[in-house]
C-alpha cells in the first residue's frame, strides 16, 4: 500500500493535475479571505470556507479523473493485478495519495486564520472546526470521484461525470424545495428511483430477473410502507434528497456546531465509495 | 511449479479457453504456440491472476492464484502482450515502485535495480522519460519489472513482437540466460522463434491443448514415414519397377524432366532415413540408374503445428 501511495504521490507532482488543484483551492481561499475577512472585515474564517465549497465542483474532476481510468487506458492495471497486492492495498494506496494532495493546500488555508489573528479577534475554535469539515467534506467527494474513475477508461468521461455528480449534490438541496411535498407525490418519486435503480442493475448485471427482483423488492416494499401509513410518507422525497447532499452536511459545521453526525456521515460516505471502487477493480477482471 | 487444471474461460458465448490441462516443471523454458487468437494471453493472464477463469484451477509453487493470491503472485514476474509501463515515468522510478510493490527491502532495492537494468541493459536509458524510449527499450524496461526480485516463474507475453531482428536476437539471448535458472513460460505465434528457445512447447489451439512436448519428440512423431526425394537418370515409366521390391513403399510421385531425367518423391513406412536412402540407392544402381540428386525431407514443426490447429478447426464440422 505504501508502494501505490508513494508512487501516486509522485506521479501527481510530474503530472499537471496536483497543481491544478492546489492552485484552485488557494485561489478560491485567496479570493474569499480577502472578500469576508479583509474588506468586510468579519472575524469568521467559517465563511470563506462555506463560501468556497463549490469550488469542489471543479478540483474533485480535475484530481481524481486520471487515478484509476488513465490505469486501465494504458493497461498499467494488469501490472497491478499481477503484483502481490490486493486490489484494497491499490484503491487505499492511491485515494490516501490524493488525501496527502489535498491536505498540502490545506495546510496552507489553515494559516490564514492564525495570520487573521493578527488583525482582529479571530474564532480559532470555528474556524478550525469548519477547515476539519471542509477535509472531511473533501475526503468523501474524492472518494465519490474515484469510484467514478474506476468505472471508465476516459480521463475525459471521469472528470465531465464526475462534475454532473457533485453539480447535483451541490444543487440537490436547492432542487428538494421544487419537489412535492405530498404523500403521493413522494411515493411516485421514490418508486421511480426504484425503477432507475432496478434499470442501473440490469445495465451492470445484463441479469433480468435480477433487475426484475430489485425492482419488485423496492418498488413493492415502498408501496406496501404506503398502504400501512400513507402520512409518513409526506415530505419524505425532499427530505431524503437534503439528506444526500454532502454540501447541507457541511453547512451545519460551518454554522459553528461541531457536530460528530456530520463526520461519521462523510466518513461512511467515503467508505461506502471506496468500497465500490475496489469492487469495480475486481470487477474488471472478470468481465474484461 | 505450476499446475493447470481444467481451465475454461467464456465470453459471453465465446469460449476462449476450453479444459485446458498442464505441468510446469520447474527451470525450464517453455513455449506457448498458437495461431492468434488461440487463447495464449487469456491463458497467460489467468496464470498471472491478471483475469479471473470461469472455471478451473491455477495453482502456482502449491498457492491458488485466487485463494492464496499474495502468496502466488510473489512466484511469478508477468511481462503482459502490452508492457505496462507509466509513460510518464523514467525506468528507474518505475522499476523503484515495482521492486517495493514486490515487496522488497527498501536497502536491496538499489542493488536490485542495477541488478536487472544490467541484465536487461537499460542503463544507457535508466533516466529517461519511458514515452521517449523505442519499443525495444520499452519491452525491456518490461522485461527487467518481470525479472525484478527474483521470482522463481517468468511469464512473458509475446516478448519478442514489434522489435527489430537484431533486438530479437538480444531478447531471445537474455530467455535462454534467464532459462539457465528459472522457469520461463513466453507466448508466440512464430514457430522458429519457440524452437530456438523453448525445451517445451505447448500448442494451444481454439483455447484446447493439442500437443505438449520437447521440438525434437514433436518431430519426430510426425516422423513415422520417411519422405525422400531424389532426381535420378531413368525414364519415367521405369520407375515403378525399379523401386517395386523395396518394402514398406507407401507412396510414389514421379514427374518427368526434359533431359531424360525424372523427378521422384518416394514415402517409406517404418524405415529411418538412412535405410530408406540405402535401399534406395541400391534399387537404382541394380536397374543401373544413376541417382543425380537425393534429399531427406523431414517433418519441420512447421508443418506439425498446421496439422495440429488444421485439426483443430476440421473438428467442428464432424
Amino acid at each position: 500500500m505504501k508502494a501505490v501511495l508513494r508512487h501516486e504521490l509522485s506521479s501527481c507532482f510530474t503530472n499537471l493535475s496536483g497543481y491544478v488543484f492546489g492552485a484552485f483551492l488557494l485561489l478560491f481561499a485567496g479570493i474569499y479571505t480577502m472578500v469576508y475577512n479583509l474588506q468586510s472585515a468579519t472575524t469568521n474564517f467559517e465563511y470563506v470556507l462555506g463560501s468556497m465549497s463549490f469550488v469542489f465542483l471543479i478540483i474533485v474532476p480535475i484530481l481524481t479523473m486520471r487515478v484509476l481510468a488513465e490505469e486501465r487506458r494504458q493497461k498499467t492495471d494488469q501490472l497491478l493485478y499481477s503484483l502481490p497486492l490486493s486490489m484494497t492495498q491499490v484503491v487505499l494506496g492511491k485515494y490516501l495519495a490524493l488525501l496527502t494532495m489535498f491536505l498540502i493546500p490545506l495546510a496552507i488555508i489553515s494559516l490564514y486564520p492564525i495570520i487573521l489573528t493578527a488583525y482582529g479577534n479571530m474564532n480559532l475554535a470555528a474556524a478550525f472546526s469548519s477547515i476539519a469539515g471542509f477535509f472531511c467534506l473533501g475526503a468523501a467527494l474524492i472518494a465519490v470521484g474515484m469510484y467514478i474513475s474506476s468505472i471508465t477508461e476516459s480521463q475525459a468521461v471521469a472528470a465531465g461525470l464526475c462534475f454532473v455528480v457533485m453539480l447535483v449534490d451541490y444543487f440537490i438541496a436547492d432542487l428538494a424545495s421544487m419537489a412535492s411535498v405530498t404523500a403521493f407525490g413522494s411515493l411516485s418519486m421514490l418508486v421511480l428511483c426504484a425503477l432507475i435503480i432496478s434499470g442501473i442493475v440490469y445495465l451492470m448485471t445484463k441479469n433480468g430477473f435480477a433487475s426484475l427482483m430489485c425492482a419488485a423488492v423496492l418498488a413493492g416494499g415502498t408501496m406496501v410502507a404506503y398502504a400501512f401509513d400513507s402520512s409518513a410518507f409526506e415530505g419524505l422525497f425532499p427530505a431524503i434528497m437534503e439528506k444526500l447532499s454532502l454540501f447541507e452536511w457541511f453547512y451545519v459545521l460551518i454554522d459553528g456546531v461541531f457536530d460528530l453526525r456530520c463526520v461519521v456521515f462523510f466518513l461512511s460516505v467515503a467508505g461506502v465509495f471506496l468500497f465500490l471502487s475496489v469492487q469495480s477493480m475486481e470487477k474488471r477482471r472478470w468481465s474484461e | 511449479m505450476i499446475e493447470v487444471n481444467h481451465l475454461c474461460k467464456r465470453y459471453g458465448n465465446h469460449t476462449a479457453v476450453w479444459d485446458l490441462s498442464f505441468h510446469i516443471e520447474k527451470g525450464q523454458i517453455y513455449g506457448f504456440l498458437g495461431p492468434n487468437g488461440a487463447g495464449k494471453s487469456t491463458t497467460m493472464n489467468i496464470m498471472t491472476g491478471c483475469l479471473a477463469a470461469t472455471s478451473g484451477q491455477v495453482r502456482i509453487g502449491g498457492f491458488d492464484i485466487f485463494e492464496e493470491a499474495q502468496q502466488a503472485k510473489k512466484l511469478i514476474g508477468y511481462l503482459p502482450e502490452q508492457p505496462p509501463l507509466y509513460l510518464d515515468r523514467t525506468p528507474r522510478e518505475y522499476l523503484t515502485f515495482v521492486a517495493r510493490a514486490k515487496g522488497i527491502r527498501e536497502s536491496d532495492i538499489p542493488n536490485q535495480l542495477s541488478h536487472v537494468m544490467a541484465v536487461t541493459q537499460i542503463q544507457d536509458v535508466a533516466d529517461r522519460l519511458i514515452k521517449n524510449l523505442s519499443k525495444g527499450y520499452k519491452q525491456r524496461v518490461g522485461i527487467a519489472q518481470a525479472i525484478l526480485g527474483d521470482p522463481e516463474v517468468i511469464i512473458l507475453d509475446e516478448p519478442t513482437v514489434g522489435l527489430d531482428p537484431r533486438q530479437i536476437t538480444e531478447i531471445r539471448e537474455l530467455i535462454q540466460q534467464l532459462g539457465k535458472d528459472h522457469t520461463v513460460i513466453l507466448s508466440s505465434h512464430i514457430l522458429s522463434e519457440v524452437q530456438a528457445v523453448c525445451q517445451t512447447i505447448l500448442i494451444i489451439s481454439k483455447g484446447k491443448l493439442v500437443a505438449c512436448d520437447s521440438p525434437e519428440n514433436l518431430e519426430r512423431l510426425f516422423a513415422g514415414t520417411a519422405t525422400v526425394n531424389l532426381v535420378a537418370e531413368a525414364p519415367e515409366k521405369n520407375i515403378r519397377g525399379i523401386l517395386q521390391d523395396i518394402s514398406g513403399l507407401v507412396g510414389i510421385h514421379t514427374k518427368p524432366m526434359d533431359d531424360g531425367c525424372c523427378q521422384v518423391q518416394v514415402e517409406l513406412e517404418g524405415h529411418d532415413d538412412r535405410k530408406a536412402c540405402r535401399d534406395l540407392f541400391f534399387a537404382f544402381s541394380r536397374a543401373n540408374c544413376p541417382i543425380l540428386q537425393m534429399s531427406v525431407a523431414k517433418a519441420s514443426l512447421e508443418d506439425i503445428f498446421l496439422e495440429l490447429t488444421q485439426e483443430e478447426k476440421e473438428e467442428p464440422a464432424k
